[in-house]
């Protein structure tokens, strides 16, 4: 293990200097900044794998730590370290993000180097957010996520992209701001800025209470859970491919992370008091977001919809633990709806990025999203629709495939807890099943009736490239799954165990 | 009260700077050249050699001099410096701006130079009398400025404006310093401390008067509302180059009175100040991010801009702690700094005949000048306290120093309205990056104004990064 080198500082920073020279390189070479940003996209993933092979899973304990002073008048660290919660979302974040950049390849004719530098740019930010121990390194890096997402959705964005950039902006920010004030409390409090001082730090229930809600704003507007989701919808449909994958993948398991890191482990009696009211909100996500996208035109709004309510598994999966505990056998049920909660996570950031890709090919082609436009696509594009309906059948939940994993063990967990949340829960695969499946029928079978549908052209040899190094992640995942949660279970049990304990 | 020769070095950079300015006035009566390369090199030069006195003086205990009028201290060291620092690149922004105008005289500077002394003394004021000449100094040279160009009449409504409402600000604040002293028989600020200390002030009632005429007279010169109702016509009404300087350094100056007058002379009565304070800060945050949102012209929303700023400045001091004073300069600091470099993009934007005032003038600016618009761009983020710029570090400080005294409802306030605050800054965006351009005349900007706004730009981003290079540098 290399703990000299500091790999985690390397990973957050070499897109980010890596971004600004493609920046630098200008817009009158394209080719020379596509070049350089897939070299530093490839090199920054290369460099995350030393993150999974050197990792000790048997430790919760924090890994690959980084320690150095920033503001000392604040107790502010440049601190780093990363956990079996946080490893697996950073090399999906560095994974996703190569394929981003080729699949933005040829598509972005318009600032290409701009284009690449942002999603650089937002890889090292996004790592950042995952590795820092920080809080307002944390807050930092959170924050600076909302600058190049802004500009991609708003450059590059489709028609009415400037309404749903502002919207984005405006929403992300309304949450974190409340956060950032919990934060200065919980200093203030501890007389650290370290997170996991935090999570030892006892809290009267009022406190948590109110901390609690400044935190839940925060993340439940990225997660989207419901009823503040209604950003995500326009920002999908609105941003170019790439930054639809990079905000379905990735943005939005940062407000699971979010729970997982400040909202239970800090204020688990909150949480405790409270996860009805979350539960209630992940079902409404599951359910009533699933019957909204059923009736979608439009395929990426669609696919935005099956995200939130995707989205309420994973919450659905943390919160669920608390109830869980009422009950015999209360561990490994917690566990394993935690961690089907996380699996749902990364899955989700494999299928969705491959879903979204996957209508960036039809649309690059058509110029349209909407269903009605298309029909048939199978006759013409026989490659591309194998790959569309494997990972339709995957968002279906298709056992075998990781969409199953994530939401069998929530569910499982969730009989734990309470047969109906189950019930209702269950049934969402249903619906999954009913709007992703119907979407594919009108889109990709049937007799070719359009003429434009007729003129289509199968996937070139990049686009297969991309989608198909998904497909085998999500068979992966799908098929052995349990490398993945052989990492996280430590510390997931070990969040179990401190949740168990009141803080107050 | 003797008085000591050597005594003189202490206020080396104010004599350095009264210095400089004389001798630009006088190189331009010698010196025929229509580009005033002289006055101008000299201007920089004493700004610098101000600079280089404020260090070589600054550091080490602090010293009371001339009958305890002027002090110099690590507060007024540190003020002082940014002060000259940031000033550099506003002449040269407004050297760019006022020869587009064909309005390059040599009054600017030398006013300029005054208006930049009048905020040295008045950041070392010790007493009323220095604080209020210093004062004085900065406002007239400014009331000149605004003036500035001639036959521009929006300019004299400005300049008339900003006169009255100004010397009625004086007038309530000079009330409020007769009654200090009629109540303490002190003029000097450690002086009116030790009677405070010795509960020596006569009657009450009168001192409690003389104070609310101060803190209203301090509120005036900040801009803070209800005071504010001058700042955006002034704004709006003067040229570009004169904004840049009424809109930027003197809040630093600002801070420093309000600092020695309220965190000095008052500090033991923090109870009672305080609260004339928070209101001034919910109603200054409420009103200048809200009414910002309708604006158009985009000084006048820059000057809405800075009400809301002020009230941020606020939160610092009215904390009444050390961090909390610190977190003020810093914020005051930071803020001179973005509003020189906005302005300066504004400058950089005029051309013969065309002045940018309008925001949709911004249209596609990413099109026409990348760096401009990359440098508008960082400005209006750290505007708004978006990390990783420098913004989000002054507003994170004074939202520190209200949770520190328990007042996290007020931090919550604060944060609400700058979630209203971010959205016309990111307006500026909207217009720079998602639009097409209006016009497609090229952007011409002079070599040294381009670099600095650069270095300007990056500079926001480089102190955001590492704020302690500046927020070490705060020292009480």
């Amino acid at each position: 293990m290399s703990a000299d080198l500091p790999i985690l500082s390397i990973v957050v920073w070499l897109p980010i200097i890596g971004g600004l020279l493609v920046l630098g390189s200008g817009d009158k070479a394209p080719n020379v900044s596509r070049w350089l940003a897939l070299f530093v996209a490839v090199a920054t993933f290369l460099l995350s794998i030393p993150l999974w092979t050197g990792f000790d899973s048997s430790t919760a304990a924090m890994q690959f730590v980084e320690k150095a002073a920033w503001i000392p008048a604040y107790h502010i660290n440049y601190h780093l370290g990363i956990d079996g919660i946080s490893m697996p979302l950073i090399l999906l974040t560095t994974f996703v993000t190569i394929l981003v950049v080729i699949a933005g390849w040829e598509v972005i004719q318009y600032k290409p180097a701009s284009y690449m530098a942002s999603f650089l740019i937002m890889e090292g930010v996004m790592v950042g957010v995952f590795a820092a121990l920080d809080s307002m390194l944390f807050y930092v890096f959170w924050e600076a996520m909302l600058l190049p997402m802004f500009l991609i959705i708003g450059v590059w964005g489709g028609p009415n992209r400037v309404y749903a950039t502002i919207k984005f902006f405006l929403y992300t920010f309304f949450g974190s701001v409340f956060m950032l004030v919990a934060l200065i409390y919980l200093y203030f409090k501890s007389g650290s800025m370290g997170i996991l001082d935090y999570h030892t730090l006892k809290l009267g229930i009022t406190e948590q209470i109110l901390i609690f809600a400044a935190f839940f704003v925060a993340f439940a507007v990225k997660v989207p859970m419901f009823p503040v989701h209604t950003w995500l919808p326009d920002a999908h449909v609105e941003a170019p491919t790439g930054g639809s994958v990079i905000l379905a993948a990735i943005m939005l398991k940062i407000g699971g992370y979010g729970f997982l890191r400040f909202s239970m482990p800090i204020t688990p009696d909150a949480s405790h008091q409270l996860d009805l009211f979350v539960i209630t909100l992940s079902l409404i996500a599951v359910v009533y977001i699933g019957y909204v996208a059923l009736v979608q035109s439009d395929m990426k709004k669609l696919i935005a919809y099956s995200s939130i309510s995707h989205m309420g598994f994973v919450t659905l999966g943390f919160f669920i633990v608390f109830m869980i505990a009422s009950n015999e056998n209360a561990e490994t049920g917690a566990i394993l709806g935690m961690e089907g909660g996380m699996v749902q996570m990364i899955s989700h950031g494999f299928i969705s990025a491959a879903m979204f890709l996957c209508v960036g090919v039809l649309y690059d082609r058509m110029h349209s999203r909407e269903i009605s436009d298309y029909g048939g696509v199978v006759n013409v594009m026989p490659w591309f629709a194998a790959f569309m309906v494997f990972f339709a059948m995957s968002n279906a939940g298709l056992p075998g495939t990781s969409g199953f994993v994530g939401e069998f063990m929530v569910i499982l967990a969730s009989f734990r807890a309470n047969f109906w949340f189950a019930f209702l829960a269950a049934i969402t695969l249903v619906i999954g099943a009913a709007y992703t499946l119907w979407m594919v029928k009108r889109v990709v079978f049937g007799d070719v009736t359009k003429e434009s549908v007729a003129g289509l052209t199968d996937i070139n040899a990049r686009e297969a490239l991309v989608l198909g190094s998904l497909a085998i992640m999500v068979l992966l995942l799908g098929l052995w799954p349990a490398p993945l949660i052989e990492v996280m279970d430590a510390s997931i049990k070990n969040l179990v165990e401190h949740l168990a304990v009141t803080k107050l | 009260m003797e008085f000591d020769n050597s005594q003189l070095m202490t206020m080396l950079p104010e004599i350095v700077m009264l210095t400089g300015a004389l001798l630009v006035l006088l190189v331009d009566l010698m010196v025929r050249d229509s580009d005033r390369m002289w006055p101008y090199a000299l201007t920089l030069g004493t700004l610098l050699a101000a600079f280089a006195a404020a260090v070589s003086v600054g550091g080490g205990s602090s010293e009371i001099i001339l009958g305890g009028n002027y002090v110099r201290d690590a507060m007024g060291d540190s003020l002082k410096g940014a002060l000259l620092l940031i000033a550099i690149p506003l002449f040269i922004y407004a050297r760019e701006g006022l020869r587009k105008m064909d309005e390059w005289r040599t009054e600017y500077l030398t006013l300029g130079l005054f208006s930049i002394l009048g905020m040295m003394i008045m950041i070392s004021a010790n007493g009323f009398i220095a604080l209020y000449l210093g004062l004085e100094l900065l406002t007239l040279s400014l009331y000149a400025l605004v003036a500035y160009c001639r036959d521009s009449s929006k300019g004299a409504e400005a300049a008339m404006k900003y006169f009255v409402l100004g010397a009625l600000a004086s007038g309530l604040l000079l009330y409020g310093i007769s009654m200090i002293y009629g109540a303490t028989g002190k003029i000097d600020f450690p002086g009116i401390m030790q009677q405070i200390a010795a509960d020596n002030t006569g009657d009450n009632t009168i001192f409690v008067f003389g104070m609310v005429f101060v803190v209203i007279g301090i509120a005036f010169k900040f801009g803070a509302v209800p005071f504010h109702m001058w700042m955006p016509d002034v704004y709006q009404g003067s040229s570009t180059p004169v904004t840049l300087l009424i809109g930027s350094l003197p809040k630093i100056a600002a801070v420093a009175i309000a600092l020695r007058v309220l965190a000095g002379a008052m500090e033991s009565l923090h109870q009672d100040w305080y609260m004339m304070l928070v209101i001034l800060a919910i109603l200054s945050m409420a009103l200048g991010n809200i009414v910002a949102i309708a604006q158009q012209n985009i000084k006048r929303m820059l000057a809405y801009s800075t009400i809301s700023h002020v009230g941020f400045i606020f939160l610092g001091i009215l904390s009444g702690t050390d961090e909390g004073y610190r977190a003020a300069m810093f914020y005051a600091v930071v803020y001179a700094l973005m509003a020189v470099g906005a302005f300066g993009i504004l400058i950089a934007l005029d051309r013969k005949g065309v002045v940018v005032d309008q925001l949709h003038q911004l249209k596609g600016l990413n099109d026409r000048h990348p760096w401009l618009a990359l440098t508008m761009l960082l400005i209006m983020f750290s505007m708004a306290g978006v990390p990783p710029t420098v913004g989000f570090w002054a507003k994170l400080f004074v939202l520190e120093a209200v949770v520190s005294i328990d007042m996290w409802w007020l931090a919550v306030i604060a944060v609400f309205f700058s979630i209203i605050g971010a959205f016309y800054y990111i307006r500026v965006v909207k217009f720079m990056y998602f639009d097409k351009p209006i016009d497609d005349e090229p952007v011409v900007v002079g070599g040294a104004a381009q670099t600095m706004l650069a270095v300007n730009g990056l500079a926001v981003l480089l102190f955001g990064l590492f704020p302690v290079l500046v927020f070490g540098l705060m020292k009480l």
